[in-house]
């Protein structure tokens, strides 16, 4: 127990420092960094948890997709921080109410936990011995069966929502020179060379 | 005070010891890789290539080395210094921790974890990171540029790398790297009644997949033909422009550890990783890693003639070819695959 303690304690704590990093550094692309490091200790306590497929699928999605796009775009932006920093004490007042809620949410959660242990095995799924059945598959045991058109609803919203930024973005130009991939390959020397035979002194 | 020792200082220790063991032999095998490459190179140009430094220029990568280290390191004025130095120390300690769980023969891995494909995945699309934040660190316009590009470059192949290892991983049934070599001990050879033998690894049951995951690897350790974050004639050496010395040399490290983990990868996906080529007496005496080293080094060497034969990609080539006929391509066979282990019931 002693030295996951340890590495719980060495996850968390620098989870919850370079989050407060993330909103208190001056560059914003130092904030996308840290928001990785955040990310990537979250990481590590799911592994401490046992959930080593969500771990990895968090460093997969969060960290290889989600957060490059992030730094992608915050790095192309060309912003004036001082300007932006300015007036950032008239949205404290929203921000302690979210954080409020989110802090009451928080100890309802824990709370309710404390005092009755069995009211979460009411909703959830009893956990599969590892050593039995991997973490991976105790996964797809319950997803493809029970929550299968759950699983199948949130796959359309996102490619919905995919379709709805192409569609948002994509404009059909004319009147300029676009590649065609299969004209290119399929010609020949016969439609692209002719051969003239000129005349010294005449030209073509 | 007992129970302490044996429990957490002794396995402790162990497995530090296997990480240095396994770094070290890495290393000296990416500075011999390295020499490999450029003989390679200049054997297919009619050139001798390095062959001043030891016998045959055998030590030209530790001359190499030693004159790195010795350098000055430059760090431009206007750059972000930490950033700067955080991004070559990243790319190559992501590359190098990937072997972590990479069986080079039956039982010897440092880490036999269920999910290690994902764990590569996962580590290997970090890897990116290292690069954009060389690009961005040193507010200069090619090294932006060329970090831009190869981010770029590395998602849009990851998609592809990823539904090719999907498709493995269907006609395995685990995530566990040493079950996916295990299960090629058997497959379409003897399933005609043949022998173990080499028709048994997946290159054979899915080729096109193999094809497909070789040049993905090639893209996604911005190799040549597909080198064009560091395309010379266009951005100089792209994200590495103001990178020198030491900073410098880590880049090339990582480059070229990120390579060998591909041979590594395209080897235990697709070439039965220790699995000898026959199944006779003879084959099965020679160890495991024999025959782990001698595949990566087949696969090595197609790389290195890739680079030596093709022409670099044009950019948005690249990008078509990712986009519109790998990742159509991969995601067809991810159907074929399930369709056909589920109607023969074969796995």
């Amino acid at each position: 127990m002693g030295l996951q303690a340890i590495f719980f304690y060495l996850f968390a704590f620098v989870a919850v420092a370079s989050a407060f990093m993330v909103i208190s550094a001056k560059n914003p692309v130092h904030s996308v960094l840290f928001l990785i490091l955040v990310f990537f200790n979250s990481a590590g306590l799911f592994l401490l948890t046992g959930a080593e497929f969500l771990a990895m699928i968090l460093l997969v999605v969060y960290i290889g997709a989600v957060a490059v796009l992030f730094l992608f775009v915050v790095m192309m932006l060309d912003i004036d921080f001082a300007e932006l920093r300015s007036g950032v004490l008239q949205y404290a007042p929203v921000g302690i109410l979210i954080g409020l809620i989110v802090a009451a949410e928080l100890v309802v959660v824990v709370g309710g936990s404390v005092l009755t242990p069995q009211a979460a095995k009411a909703i959830t799924m009893p956990i599969p011995n590892p050593a039995v059945r991997t973490n991976t598959a105790a996964l797809g045991d319950v997803l493809y069966t029970n929550y299968v058109y759950f699983f199948q609803l949130a796959g359309l919203v996102l490619l919905v929502a995919m379709i709805g930024a192409i569609v948002l973005t994509l404009r059909h130009r004319q009147h300029i020179k676009r590649q065609d991939i299969s004209a290119q390959v399929a010609r020949t020397p016969e439609t692209a060379v002719e051969v003239v035979k000129v005349k010294p002194g005449q030209g073509v | 005070m007992d129970s302490f020792f044996s429990i957490y200082v002794w396995p402790g220790l162990i497995m530090v010891a296997q990480s240095l063991l396994l770094l070290v032999c890495l290393l000296v095998f990416i500075a011999y890789i390295l020499l490999a490459d450029r003989k390679i190179w200049a054997a297919v140009q009619l050139r001798r290539g390095p062959n001043v430094v030891g016998p045959f220029g055998l030590f030209q990568s530790f001359a190499d080395l030693l004159k790195f280290v010795f350098k000055e390191p430059v760090i431009p004025a206007g750059s972000d210094k930490a950033v700067f130095l955080l991004a070559p120390l990243v790319a190559v300690t992501l590359a190098l921790a990937t072997w972590a769980v990479v069986p080079v023969a039956d039982g010897w891995v440092i880490s036999n974890i269920n999910v290690g494909i994902l764990y590569i995945f996962a580590i290997s699309s970090l890897e990116v990171y290292g690069i954009i934040m060389g690009g961005w660190a040193s507010n200069s316009k090619y090294p932006f540029l060329g970090a831009l590009r190869s981010a770029a470059q590395m998602v849009s192949y990851e998609v592809s790398i990823g539904f090719v290892i999907v498709t493995v991983l269907l006609c395995v049934g685990s995530l566990n790297l040493t079950d996916i070599v295990n299960a090629q001990h058997d497959g379409l050879g003897t399933m005609i009644g043949l022998p173990a033998s080499f028709l048994d690894w997946h290159w054979l049951a899915l080729f096109p997949m193999f094809v497909v995951f070789f040049i993905s690897a090639l893209a996604e350790t911005n190799r040549p033909p597909f080198d064009l974050p560091e395309a010379e004639s266009e951005l100089v050496a792209g994200f590495m422009v103001e990178y020198g010395s030491t900073p410098y040399m880590m880049f090339m490290l990582g480059e070229y550890a990120a390579i060998v983990l591909m041979c590594a990868l395209t080897t235990i996906l697709f070439l039965g990783g220790w699995l000898p080529p026959v199944d006779i007496w003879i084959l099965n005496w020679v160890p495991g890693i024999i025959w782990f080293i001698l595949k990566c080094l087949l696969v090595f060497f197609m790389f290195a003639m890739v680079k030596a034969f093709v022409p670099r990609y044009r950019y948005d080539q690249l990008m078509r070819l990712g986009w519109k006929v790998f990742l159509p391509i991969s995601l067809a066979m991810v159907v074929i695959t399930a369709f056909v282990l589920k109607l023969t019931g074969w796995a």
